[in-house]
């Protein structure tokens, strides 16, 4: 299939311009858990968009016969099969990586980017469009993952996928670990900096005040009342 | 789709046949997708028709892939075995090195090997749910909040030639979230430990759950697992043949704080998880519980005393 211009909108927007984790903040629960370590936030990426791309198509598929009083349950019927299926794929091929993410595939979900993009996305669009949107926010997501993990893994044990980068100390090298980067606030940081960024670079981004801080009575002057 | 059908099918004329299914569904689905959208009729059917669905994807998932996944489980419990006796190098071709490994079955009240039963199919864990072939735990003795121990139990006997090299032990016992499974390997004077690891537990990740921590699974290596009290009428004493065996105290366990290896006794103490006081005390228990004569005691007492 040809991808139109619109297509081409549609898979590349959400990767800066309209980034679920960055612009929406959605998904941040498993992005702080999964990125100590690049492989596991390689995987669950990789989970994530398949799950998005075709729960959304599926939706999609159907989204004109789908009554609107059981309208998110039908959403979570067809998104909790295909996790369930990823999981049942990855216990079976990648079994390791399945144990180290355990719960978090399952959490797949309740990961608020898959059902926003249901809802606010496969149930308005053709099916095709809609999976090329489930890809671009997963797409994304994985973005933001993989910048993450690569900097905790990095700086905080020195390897990347798990191969020796920096030496360490303990072994005899010069790098001593920063400890931080292994805990999950130092994903928040992490994102918070992203966040920040990608803000700077793109200031449309920033939202406006709910209300202006009013100067305070004299402050202008310098004077005491 | 319809091009790989053909392809993969050998019954001729299948794609006459999948046309002729498919009008029929959609000569039956018809009349609820005309309905409007919002009528009772048409969510009870979408409703019905989304689970049908969704059941047959994943039960069809969940079947295909089984035998894919137990392989993979029976090869992780072997490379977990290996593990604990420290067989266990990256790259190193599991079933190769599990060829050493000689598997027995252990009756725990006679502490002798059990015949008749085949070794390698046996589940230890499972059984302890039959209750045939387990044995409930009066209140009293079940320090490991099992409530169950299965009546034979699956030993692993790592040889060298003739010789015995290592025992490995399965244990269980409860932490603070989860019934902890793990192994115990031990040297061949059946009181030194070679190696400990609980590979299936659900303990609270970064505290309880750094009973999976290599640093400290080390820890256990070369620590003794017996207090020989030497008295020659103790409760816990064995007498076979008019001889007397000592099962000994159970004494290894983990402590709060630093363990000094000069003090006396440190060769029974390993350092407490911080952070994770109810995680480490169920872990000691289960120590207390498998080492003792409940558990293995008797058949580890019996290996000590044909070694003489």
């Amino acid at each position: 299939m040809e991808l139109t211009q619109e297509n081409k909108k549609v898979l590349v927007e959400p990767l800066v311009e309209n980034n679920p984790i960055t612009l929406q903040v959605l998904g941040i629960c498993s992005a702080l858990a999964v990125t100590s370590q690049l492989s596991t936030a390689l995987i669950m990426s990789l989970a994530l968009t398949t799950v998005t791309a075709f729960s959304s198509a599926g939706i999609a598929f159907i989204r004109n016969h789908v009554p609107s009083s059981i309208r998110i349950i039908a959403q979570m019927v067809i998104i909790a099969s295909l996790v369930i299926v990823v999981d049942q794929l990855l216990k079976a091929f990648a079994y390791d990586v399945s144990k180290q993410l355990s719960v978090f595939v399952g959490l797949i979900i309740t990961n608020c980017i898959v059902m926003g993009r249901a809802e606010a996305y496969a149930m308005k669009n053709p099916p095709w469009e809609s999976f090329l949107d489930g890809i671009g926010n997963g797409l994304g997501y994985s973005l933001i993952l993989i910048g993450v993990a690569v900097i905790r893994e990095l700086l905080g044990s020195g390897k990347l996928l798990g191969m020796e980068i920096l030496p360490l100390v303990k072994d005899g090298g010069w790098y001593v670990p920063n400890g931080l980067l292994l805990l999950p606030p130092s994903a928040f940081f992490l994102i918070g900096l992203i966040i920040w960024a990608i803000r700077t670079w793109k200031p449309k981004q920033v939202e406006k005040s709910d209300f202006e801080i009013q100067p305070a009575h004299g402050a202008v002057h310098g004077e005491a009342h | 789709m319809p091009d790989s059908m053909e392809k993969s099918s050998v019954e001729p004329g299948f794609k006459e046949k999948l046309a002729g299914y498919t009008a029929g569904v959609q000569a039956y689905a018809a009349p609820y997708l005309a309905l409007p959208n919002d009528s009772f009729k048409k969510t009870v059917a979408v409703a019905l028709a989304l689970c049908l669905v969704g059941a047959i994807v994943v039960s069809g998932s969940a079947v295909i892939l089984r035998p894919l996944q137990e392989w993979n489980k029976s090869k992780d419990e072997k490379v977990n075995i290996l593990e604990v006796a420290d067989l266990y190098q990256p790259g190193v071709d599991v079933e190769t090195v599990f060829k050493n490994i000689e598997v027995r079955l252990v009756d725990l009240a006679t502490g002798d090997y059990a015949e008749g039963m085949d070794a390698k199919s046996y589940d230890q864990w499972k059984a302890a749910k039959d209750p045939l072939l387990s044995e409930a735990i009066p209140a009293n003795k079940d320090i490991a909040s099992i409530k169950r121990k299965p009546k034979v139990a699956k030993v692993y006997l790592v040889k060298e030639g003739d010789q015995l090299k290592t025992l490995i032990l399965p244990v269980n016992g409860y932490g603070l979230w989860s019934t902890m499974f793990g192994f115990i390997a031990l040297e061949a004077d059946a009181e030194t430990v070679v190696g400990m690891n609980l590979y299936d537990q659900a303990e609270t990740p970064g505290l309880g759950g750094e009973v999976v921590n290599p640093k400290w699974k080390a820890l256990w290596k070369g620590k003794k697992v017996y207090n020989f009290t030497g008295k020659e009428f103790h409760e816990n004493n064995l007498s076979e043949k008019g001889q007397t065996i000592e099962i000994g105290e159970v004494a290894l366990g983990l402590v709060k704080g630093f363990v000094d290896p000069g003090k006396a006794g440190s060769e029974y103490q390993v350092d407490a998880l911080a952070g994770a006081t109810l995680t480490s005390r169920g872990v000691s228990n289960l120590v207390q519980y498998w080492m003792g004569k409940e558990g293995y005691g008797i058949y580890l007492a019996k290996i000590r005393n044909r070694r003489g």
